[in-house]
């Protein structure tokens, strides 16, 4: 059994350690790329979210790996993610590949057959074995997280541009080569530490952005256009409103204990949405007022075309725009986003953001109290 | 001076306003329907709505203009899910924060939230609440309610039957009163697509024009559909979706049709998923399938083409097929 699965921003560093630690064979599906969308685009229903389309894509060239056996989780609604699998086996079955799926949906009663999942693919029925693997992936992807959030800090400072994406990127070539916990954690620190000494530029004025919106497209390089990287190079530090680090906590381990670590964020949503909608739309208009409160310049709304529950927030959004005074600019990505465009609109929304400061900065130097 | 609460003619209306309408009558408020939609209603809509959304929310928020200032109240419940362990679409969810924040204005309106994901328990509790803007008295609610429940089932045996709801008049197709039918066209789509005639250029009315015998999938035993339904492999979590793919699922075994009509609006999540699955059982069992896809901007003369052509196609097919395979 060799083991594939969809492409997820940094959480295939996770999901591989896991693997590794279980002692299953895997595939890391290689990098998205213009290909990976382009198969995708050819196989999927046309009017399906972007996240569909990639993931079919990474499957066919894992497949072309020798990958026989694909690993997904699920939802149960509201939102379309909830129905994935079963449309990515029509789609495989319509493309003549005979691949087993094995779906690690949330339970809803059945546990049963949930374990019987989980045995299957982990090859063991040791509980232990896998409790301890999955700590380890969960402490993994608490460290790539913490890669991502030091380098989105350090490269609006970085003294020569681009340094910060030299081990950055280093980083994800080396991690293929290499297996099981030991080694990838060593090699996470190290990264963080060698990001954590670049000089920084003491003079800068960094401009501070919440990227909010659907969690695929803000957590995937490839879909959102590197925008971490983008707005970095551009004097900017950008936070992530949602992390998989987080959300697998909250799914994995809070959700079947009817916790939730997303209170603040649910309570601040409140008075614009009163309900979950599916999806993060409710914590998109929590995380845009978040960030308006913690005194964040500018938000930006990513979502893949046609992601419903992110339409209802965006008709939110403006409205948290004027009442906390905090400049908003929605991106909507598909196949058919051309890198050009994307990018002006965002050195323009920096250039507001920027002139924006230095009026309020003004401001108060004319004032006379 | 009674209670006017304004119901839009859009989305959930098509399903549930036999209801809606009888229940706040019943407690003696005054209802008052926006008027059946048409290209000022649509205009406003789309002026008022984010891009992104589809087009019956776009007309929808044109329908809750068109009330806007006629009315005390106006009836936008906030739909999550009305069967266990169901929902509808998120943007439904959503539905009365969407309104609230693209249009300016409003009066006050009823959106109580219709929420049975985890059980029924709280049916009466959410009757009350509904029944609250006009009367405080519970007994009155609840024969209400009961009145308008019994003119609900009344409806849908009516769809039953063969009546079809356009623009929410039941109406039965009186061509076929006289000739034969020559094929049965099984329409499939959002009910508040299918049934507003303005939202679906007609497509009903078209059909049954050519002398079609038009089905819905509201005119089909629920139950059966219902087992069918269950059989598939993931629960459809999607209360339209579940409908619609038992109804794919009866067809093709079925196979009592002679073609598919499957409208949607462009940008619908939830046919980008159904339809699809759909298209694919359809294709496999050799039913002809055609799929428009409407928007604001669609063109009448390409919807008019495409269904003359399907409709040649399947005339032909019927006449000429020969069924001998084409490589001996």
């Amino acid at each position: 059994m060799k083991v594939t699965f969809p492409h997820m921003g940094n959480q295939y560093v996770a999901t591989k350690v896991l693997l590794d630690e279980l002692e299953v064979e895997n595939i890391v599906p290689p990098e998205c790329s213009k290909d990976t969308l382009d198969i995708g685009t050819q196989h999927s229903p046309e009017s399906i979210c972007l996240p569909l389309k990639v993931n079919i894509g990474n499957y066919i060239e894992s497949i072309k790996q020798g990958a026989d056996t694909i690993i997904l989780t699920g939802s149960c609604g509201p939102c379309r993610f909830g129905y994935y699998s079963i449309l990515q086996k029509e789609i495989m079955k319509a493309m003549g590949h005979n691949i087993n799926f094995i779906l690690l949906d949330p339970p809803q009663g059945d546990y049963k057959s949930f374990f019987a999942r989980i045995f299957k693919l982990t090859n063991t029925k040791n509980p232990y074995k896998i409790i301890k693997a999955l700590a380890k992936a969960t402490r993994v992807l608490y460290l790539v997280d913490e890669m991502e959030e030091v380098s989105c800090y350090k490269r609006p400072r970085q003294k020569k541009i681009g340094e910060v994406d030299i081990y950055y990127d280093g980083f994800h070539k080396k991690v293929r080569k290499i297996h099981g916990y030991r080694e990838v954690s060593k090699l996470i620190k190290e990264t963080i530490n060698n990001i954590k000494s670049i000089p920084e530029d003491p003079n800068r004025e960094v401009i501070k952005i919440g990227v909010i919106g659907e969690i695929y497209t803000i957590i995937e390089p490839f879909v959102n256009l590197n925008i971490h990287k983008k707005l970095g190079n551009m004097g900017v530090e950008v936070s992530t409103s949602l992390k998989i680090s987080r959300w697998l906590t909250e799914h994995l381990y809070l959700q079947p204990l009817k916790l939730t670590g997303e209170k603040k964020i649910r309570n601040m949503a409140k008075p614009y949405l009163k309900t979950m909608i599916g999806g993060h739309g409710r914590e998109t208009i929590g995380h845009a007022i978040d960030y308006a409160k913690r005194g964040f310049d500018g938000v930006i709304q990513i979502y893949p075309f046609t992601c419903m529950p992110e339409i209802v927030a965006q008709s939110i959004l403006p409205t948290i725009e004027k009442d906390f005074d905090i400049p908003y600019l929605c991106l909507i990505v598909d196949e058919l986003t051309g890198e050009a465009g994307y990018t002006t609109r965002l050195e323009a929304f920096v250039d507001l953001l920027i002139r924006r400061r230095e009026m309020g900065i003004s401001d108060k130097l004319l004032s006379r109290n | 001076m009674s209670v006017k609460i304004g119901i839009p003619r859009g989305l959930w209306f098509y399903d549930y306003f036999p209801l809606w309408k009888t229940f706040y009558e019943a407690l003696g408020a005054e209802v008052i329907v926006s008027d059946i939609t048409n290209k000022a209603i649509l205009n406003q809509g789309v002026k008022n709505t984010v891009d992104e959304a589809c087009l019956p929310v776009k007309i929808f928020n044109g329908h809750v203009l068109a009330l806007k200032d006629k009315v005390d109240y106006i009836f936008v419940p906030k739909i999550m899910s009305v069967y266990e362990k169901e929902y509808i679409c998120p943007k439904f969810c959503g539905l009365p924060e969407m309104v609230k924040h693209s249009i300016a204005n409003l009066p006050p309106m009823i959106d109580i939230e219709i929420n049975f994901n985890k059980s029924r328990k709280s049916l009466i509790k959410t009757i009350y609440l509904f029944g609250s803007y006009v009367t405080k008295n519970p007994i009155r609610i609840r024969t209400a309610y009961l009145k308008a429940l019994e003119e609900y089932n009344k409806y849908k045996e009516a769809m039953k039957a063969g009546y079809i709801p356009i623009d929410g008049y039941l109406q039965k197709d009186q061509s076929k009163l006289n000739i034969k039918p020559k094929t049965r066209i099984a329409a499939i789509g959002h009910s508040y697509q299918l049934f507003d005639s303005y939202g679906s250029m007609s497509l009903i009315k078209k059909l049954q024009k050519e002398n079609i015998e038009v089905v819905i999938p509201e005119s089909l035993n629920m139950k059966s559909i219902n087992n069918l339904a269950s059989s598939l492999e993931k629960k459809m979590f999607w209360s339209y979706g579940r409908k619609t793919l038992g109804t794919a699922l009866h067809y093709t075994k079925n196979k009592d049709i002679d073609g598919i009509v499957y409208i949607s609006s462009f940008g619908c999540g939830i046919d980008s998923v159904i339809e699809d699955i759909f298209e694919r059982w359809a294709r496999k069992s050799n039913i002809p399938f055609l799929l428009l896809t409407v928007d604001e901007h669609t063109g009448e003369a390409g919807i008019n083409t495409r269904l003359e052509a399907f409709i040649d196609m399947i005339d032909w097919r019927l006449n000429n097929e020969g069924n001998l395979s084409t490589h001996g």
